[in-house]
């Protein structure tokens, strides 16, 4: 193991992160299509009884897609990734080698545990962080693991130089330890009640105003450091490797880390804008939400600039598309994010479809756009197979990303239709609609944007039927590829 | 210093907390005992209220229902005095949702009934003909847990110090008299205004509908 050219990296935790993605994606995204027709269709909520209506199933679709798909794939890049950067292989430690097990056997049993106890209704009811405090117990001591396999790879390296990809790993685990722990404080009640009622139940520490304060502070952070940082830690390494470009500019990532890094929480009020919070802090938010422009076009014009003068490779090489046109849809959602948090503009967009409009040009266009890359790119070097079809991810590429363009476009329509009617009066001041009108109206759109999910999901089981092909039966690979992914 | 940082990764993870951390302690703290202060004559929810709170949990009707009516005219027009910080005082966890694919629900006990919601949940579009919102008839059956909603209420009595009376205590024989002397009698209230037979019939059997305690939860929403 002394020269980079026969280093062998230990990717036994890597595939098994692999698969997760695969089938939570599956999963997460079929619930989604699901809720999506239900809204169009109010019918399909009696499928599955108690179990089966849009109440129920909306956070099971958010938690299964978040936790599930991205952090699965997230975390099969850091494995994948810490270890090459760093030059050392998780096969070095035997310590390291049981705790990276521990750490995908957690993952398993926490994720059924939220499964289940969702379908059930059992919810702390905080979005994004709805599992009771048994769940979160075992989420914490996850998340240590996770810390010591990262640190402890770091202590192991050959490499001194930290790589950007690192740096956002890093933050990525700071960051999200300190929200959640913050956001989860609650009272397990069992224990000051003399032993009543169910075991698993809590309340929150905080209270009414203060509790939506940690709550967005949170949500809105999640955002940041599940859907930005590690994403970013993504590309900064996946684009480069299968380009076979060097990072255009060293101190524009500099400067996009450290100012993404100041920034991004101070945003977080821009959920509560017109809410009981102090006027105060719903300015800092919208005002420091229009400047995080900056670090996040930062990171995505570093991206861009990265394939100057290799543009060729976008006609060619389908995994490149993906990644171009999820640095494209990051734009895209970091401008779009910015003009819903100006006040004006918030007194319509708030509580909307343009919201989880806006939430979905992100996630599917950047995000899951991203995973799906380095899911690809990873795949012949850890099954040491040629990827099975270029012609299956070419169309994946144009359905998925009709399926985006028309979840955003409908969400908007909609969402900027609803707002006015909200608000509409006539000539002598009175309100010209009542709720209900506001909901019919919305019919077109939301069967417009059930379709454009369907398509997203017909895409979904391309990839997973594209990445299974892949794993068993692509051809050999004698060697492993240097920049370009081979695909059949 | 930025290579320095980046081949030393414990003082780059120094640094990037400190970056993170401390947006949160100047925009969160100041506020903290301000917004905890209650309005005036706000009553913390009955035991029963709170079971129907974690019914609104369990169907999760934050998904489509804000309790957050902001300061504009065309909200106050359509449901009345826009929300106030210390109204929530009591409201663990927050419950102001970030979607209205239905209407917001923070005054719905001033300008619907018992009855009403009984229609409404059992058949949505009996009351409203073009309604989106599925039906709840599992809540006319499941009954709802009044002993955690009961240890709920003994646990912030105790840790936040929320003002419930000396019946509110610990232990299996207190929660008892609770159930007999406040808890369902008031349930049979709810039941009565609902209008339902079965719904009455469940509650003098000491079985109180999940449908009730969530109708109680929303009339004390004002």
């Amino acid at each position: 193991m002394q020269s980079n050219a026969t280093m062998e990296y230990d990717y036994s935790v890597v595939k098994l992160f692999m698969w997760t993605a695969v089938i939570f994606g599956i999963v997460g995204m079929t619930i989604g299509v699901l809720i999506a027709s239900q809204l169009a269709f109010p019918d399909l909520n009696y499928l599955l009884g108690e179990y089966g209506t849009f109440s129920r199933l909306r956070p099971l679709h958010t938690n299964v897609v978040i936790y599930g798909f991205t952090l699965s794939g997230i975390w099969a890049s850091f494995y994948y990734t810490a270890q090459r950067v760093l030059k050392v292989s998780i096969s070095e430690s035997g310590l390291l080698k049981a705790l990276t097990k521990l750490h995908f056997l957690l993952y398993l049993v926490i994720a059924t545990g939220m499964v289940v106890s969702l379908a059930l209704g059992i919810t702390a009811s905080k979005e994004y962080a709805q599992m009771e405090w048994p769940l979160d117990a075992l989420v914490v001591l996850t998340w240590v693991i996770f810390g010591i396999n990262m640190f402890g790879l770091i202590g192991l390296r050959r490499e001194k130089t930290l790589y950007i990809s690192l740096w956002y790993y890093i933050a990525f685990f700071l960051g999200v330890a300190m929200l959640y722990l913050f956001n989860n404080m609650e009272v397990p009640t069992m224990f000051f009640s003399g032993g009543l009622g169910a075991w698993y139940h809590s309340v929150s520490m905080y209270a009414g105003t203060n509790d939506a304060l940690v709550q967005w502070w949170w949500g809105h952070n999640a955002v940041a450091f599940v859907f930005t940082v590690p994403i970013i830690a993504l590309i900064y390494y996946f684009l480069p490797k299968e380009s076979g470009q060097a990072v255009y500019s060293y101190k524009l990532s500099l400067l996009s880390f450290w100012g993404l890094m100041f920034v991004y929480l101070w945003a977080g009020g821009h959920h509560l804008l017109w809410s009981t919070v102090p006027d105060w802090m719903q300015t800092m938010g919208s005002v420091f939400s229009v400047v995080l422009i900056l670090p996040s076009w930062g990171s995505a014009i570093n991206m861009l600039l990265t394939m100057k003068g290799e543009w060729n490779q976008l006609t060619e090489n389908p995994l490149i598309k993906f990644m171009v046109l999820a640095s494209t849809f990051y734009m895209l959602s970091t401008l779009e994010g910015p003009i819903q948090a100006v006040k004006s503009v918030n007194a319509i967009a708030h509580f909307t479809d343009w919201i989880p409009g806006h939430v979905h040009d992100g996630v599917l266009g950047w995000v899951a756009f991203m995973i799906f890359a380095a899911l690809m790119h990873m795949a012949p070097r850890v099954f040491k197979r040629e990827i099975y079809s270029k012609s299956l991810l070419e169309s994946q590429f144009w359905i998925q990303t009709i399926g985006v363009v028309l979840y955003f476009t409908s969400m908007w329509i909609a969402g900027i239709t609803q707002g006015m009617m909200w608000r509409a009066v006539d000539e002598y001041g009175n309100l010209v609609y009542s709720f209900i009108d506001t909901v019919s109206v919305l019919h077109p759109y939301y069967a417009l944007r059930a379709l454009g999910g369907l398509l997203y999901l017909i895409g979904m089981f391309m990839f997973a039927y594209n990445f299974f092909k892949t794993a068993t039966a692509g051809k050999r690979l004698e060697q492993e590829p240097r920049y370009r992914s081979p695909m059949a | 210093m930025f290579h320095w940082l980046e081949k030393n990764p414990f003082f780059f993870a120094v640094g990037v907390f400190i970056v993170i951390a401390y947006a949160g302690l100047i925009e969160i703290l100041p506020n903290f005992a301000e917004a905890a202060r209650p309005v005036k004559g706000l009553k913390p929810y009955t035991v029963l209220q709170l079971a129907g709170k974690e019914v609104y949990k369990k169907d999760n009707c934050i998904a489509c229902h804000s309790q957050l009516i902001r300061p504009f005219k065309a909200e106050t027009d359509r449901y009345g005095q826009y929300s106030l910080s210390g109204e929530y005082a009591y409201d663990r966890p927050f419950l102001w949702g970030s979607k209205r694919t239905g209407p917001d629900l923070h005054r719905v006990g001033n300008y619907r009934t018992p009855d009403w919601h009984a229609n409404h949940m059992w058949n949505p579009k009996s009351v409203v003909p073009d309604s989106i919102m599925p039906a709840y008839k599992h809540q006319f059956t499941n009954v709802a847990d009044l002993e955690t909603a009961y240890a709920e209420a003994v646990t912030v009595k105790k840790v936040f110090g929320t003002p419930y009376g000396a019946d509110i205590a610990p232990g299996k024989a207190a929660y008892e008299k609770e159930l007999k002397t406040k808890i369902l009698p008031e349930a049979l209230k709810i039941a009565t205004a609902m209008k339902r037979d079965d719904l009455i019939k469940m509650v003098k059997a000491g079985k109180v509908p999940e449908v009730v305690a969530l109708v109680a939860y929303l009339e004390k929403l004002k």
